[in-house]
């Protein structure tokens, strides 16, 4: 099977998610006996080539064109699918972050081809199967993908691990035929929320605060926390339905379902949206005041206490361990 | 179609107060997100017990938008699912809340309809239907694809701007504020175009007496494969479903105790050491 992995890359710099996508892109095709190459798409950004030789592309289509500079779905849409024609792709893969999610279908439904959104998981041995979260988490699908038939996938950043799979990356000039006309939707300006900390969908380390935080004013300590083990700035619901913070940050059935490494949750009951959300973090530490709060079931580590005092504490043990060690 | 939409508005919009627009706002059944689930007999599907269907939380802001529209310019929105004939229950909380046509595309083919297939029996309903905006949800919930607006505008040509919780309109243009990692973009797309809605657009308003009452008498068009010219046949989802399992239960966890600055100290080390989490 020919895969073909979309890396994302912005400023120039690809996204892990990206070379997530490219080792799991590199193992479907060693399964199956195909090649695996990728697209990348910018303005300066044929550079990239290397990296993702390095997780086992063995081309690169590279699109450096200044339509590129800004993403669209058209421009990206239209040379994507171009790319998966003059690869013969068979199996398409991007990030299920948020370009990913945009561009996916607008590839898909051009090819026509089926897309599967968010897979956390797939088998490889006695056919292929794909694993899917829904109901936000509540539930996991199996599904394979019909015989001879090419697809899309989406893949959950964070679960699936970078590996080293040195392959010829070879870079290769798409000849996309975008023209500017073809931009239909046109970004005409980004605003860059003030000293924003990672995107929570794509975060291997998430701290969320909900209603025990009690106001706006004091998710600086969870920033701060944050900032030091790199990580992003969640939330619940009723912390973003109070106004406290935007609903980009809200973890959950309706916000985010995220899959990081490590989620701390802070003065946060655990409604069953909210654990929808959450509960397939790899390691979840629960900061709350009252033992019988439903977060404690879906906790690996727990403890009873006034998060005012526990995450000042928190934040001071974990910069003494990087200074110390 | 899609031309003739634009060509009219076009007319329409550059000159006269009396714009109308004309929004299809697609609308999905959905199990509320209470609801519990558990793996049914066969396996393969989900046994949602006595959960409570509504329209899905994002097509609220669909609904609301499209109704927020016509009351400035004019027009009508019209309502539109995929689904069985429980689905109706949507269209009329939707119609109550002040749609004014409904259709329902139900059909045995459609049992199965995985995002592709829908968006494909959209496209073919929207063809039928005058429509200058297409208004989605962000995503379905339950099933999580957030795939079927996208797929949609793609199919019939027209711009997609997705994530959408802001927007204006300028002359036959919309200009869209929406989420993206890191911040906000703003994006121009011409009408027509189909756009996916997210919480902060608007707040969606909670059908009237008057509105319930006014939809019980408004009728709902149900629209079958052999009325859009669709093949069953090519209507098979394009993945295999095969197994559906609940998540394994989290082991137990720790609960620390002690005096609270011990138990941080602790709970570094254990996440350092133990969970290499840090
Ligand atoms: C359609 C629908 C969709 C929803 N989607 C989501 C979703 O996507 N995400 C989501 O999160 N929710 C969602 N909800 C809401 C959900 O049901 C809960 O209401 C919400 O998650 C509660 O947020 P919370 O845990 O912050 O607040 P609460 O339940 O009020 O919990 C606050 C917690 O903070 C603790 N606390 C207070 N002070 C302190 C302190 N000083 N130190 C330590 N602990 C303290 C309290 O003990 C309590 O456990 C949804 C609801 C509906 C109806
Ligand atoms: N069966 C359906 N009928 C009508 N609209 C749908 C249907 N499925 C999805 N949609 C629309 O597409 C949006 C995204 O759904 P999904 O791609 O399933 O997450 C929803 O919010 C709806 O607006």
């Amino acid at each position: 099977m020919n895969v073909l992995v979309f890396a994302e890359q912005r400023d120039g710099k690809l996204k892990k998610a990206s070379l997530e996508a490219m080792s799991v892109g590199r193992d479907l095709a060693d399964a199956t006996g195909g090649s695996a190459a990728a697209v990348v798409l910018g303005q300066g950004v044929a550079g990239l080539a290397e990296a993702l030789g390095k997780a086992g592309a063995e081309k690169v289509f590279v699109g450096d064109d200044a339509l590129f500079a800004q993403y669209s779905n058209d421009a990206y849409g239209l040379a994507v699918g171009k790319a998966a024609q003059v690869f013969g792709a068979e199996a398409l893969l991007f990030s299920a972050t948020a370009m990913g999610k945009d561009l996916a279908p607008k590839v898909t439904a051009r090819l026509g081809i089926g897309l599967l959104s968010d897979v956390t998981s797939i088998v490889t041995e006695g056919g292929i199967l794909f694993r899917r979260p829904i109901y936000a988490g509540k539930a996991f699908a199996t599904l394979a993908p019909q015989t001879g038939k090419p697809f899309g996938l989406t893949l959950r950043p964070n679960v699936f691990p970078v590996k080293d799979s040195p392959k010829a990356g070879e870079a290769v000039s798409l000849d996309h035929g975008v023209v500017p006309g073809d931009i239909k939707a046109v970004v005409e300006k980004i605003i860059t929320a003030q000293g924003e900390l990672l995107d929570v969908a794509e975060a291997n380390v998430i701290v969320s605060g909900g209603r025990g935080m009690k106001g706006p004013e004091n998710y600086k300590i969870l920033e701060e926390l944050a900032r030091e083990m790199g990580g992003a700035v969640g939330a619940s619901r009723a912390a973003v339905d109070a106004g406290w913070i935007s609903h980009s940050h809200q973890v959950g059935q309706t916000g985010k379902v995220v899959s990081p490494g490590l989620y701390i949750a802070c003065g946060i009951s655990g409604a069953i949206q909210h654990l929808a959300g959450m509960s397939s973090s790899k390691v979840i530490v629960a900061i709350n005041k009252d033992p019988e709060a439903p977060i404690f079931k879906v906790a690996t580590y727990g403890i009873v206490g006034d998060l005012f005092e526990v995450v000042p504490l928190f934040t001071q043990a974990v910069k003494a361990m990087k200074t110390g060690a | 179609m899609v031309t003739c939409a634009l060509a009219r508005l076009s007319v329409r919009m550059g000159f006269s107060e009396e714009a109308r627009m004309n929004v299809l706002v697609c609308v999905k059944h959905v199990p509320d997100t209470e609801t519990r689930v558990k793996v049914a007999a066969d396996g393969l599907h989900l046994d949602l017990g006595e959960a409570n269907w509504v329209v899905n939380p994002y097509d609220e802001y669909a609904v609301e938008q499209g109704l927020q529209l016509k009351e400035k310019l004019g027009g009508e929105v019209t309502v539109i699912t995929v689904g069985g004939d429980d689905a109706t229950k949507s269209l009329r909380q939707a119609l109550a809340m002040g749609a004014d046509k409904a259709v329902l595309c139900s059909d045995p083919a459609f049992e199965d309809a995985d995002p592709w297939s829908t968006a494909r029996i959209l496209a073919a309903a929207a063809a039928k239907l005058p429509c200058d905006l297409i208004l989605s949800g962000k995503h379905g919930v339950g099933g999580d694809n957030q795939q079927v607006g996208s797929l949609l505008g793609q199919l019939m040509g027209i711009p997609v701007v997705t994530v959408v919780t802001g927007m204006d309109l300028e002359g036959t243009s919309l200009m869209l504020k929406r989420e993206v990692e890191g911040g906000t973009e703003m994006v121009k797309a011409s009408l027509p175009c189909v756009i996916s809605c997210q919480k902060g657009l608007n707040e969606p308003r909670y059908p009237s007496l008057k509105g319930i009452m006014a939809a019980k008498k408004k009728e709902i068009a149900t629209w079958k494969a052999a009325d859009l010219g669709l093949d069953p046949a090519a209507l098979a989802p394009s993945f295999q479903l095969k197994k559906m399992e609940l998540p394994p239960p989290r082991p137990a966890g720790k609960i620390l105790s002690g005096e609270i600055p011990d138990q941080v100290k602790e709970l570094v080390k254990l996440l350092h050491d133990e969970a290499k989490a840090i």
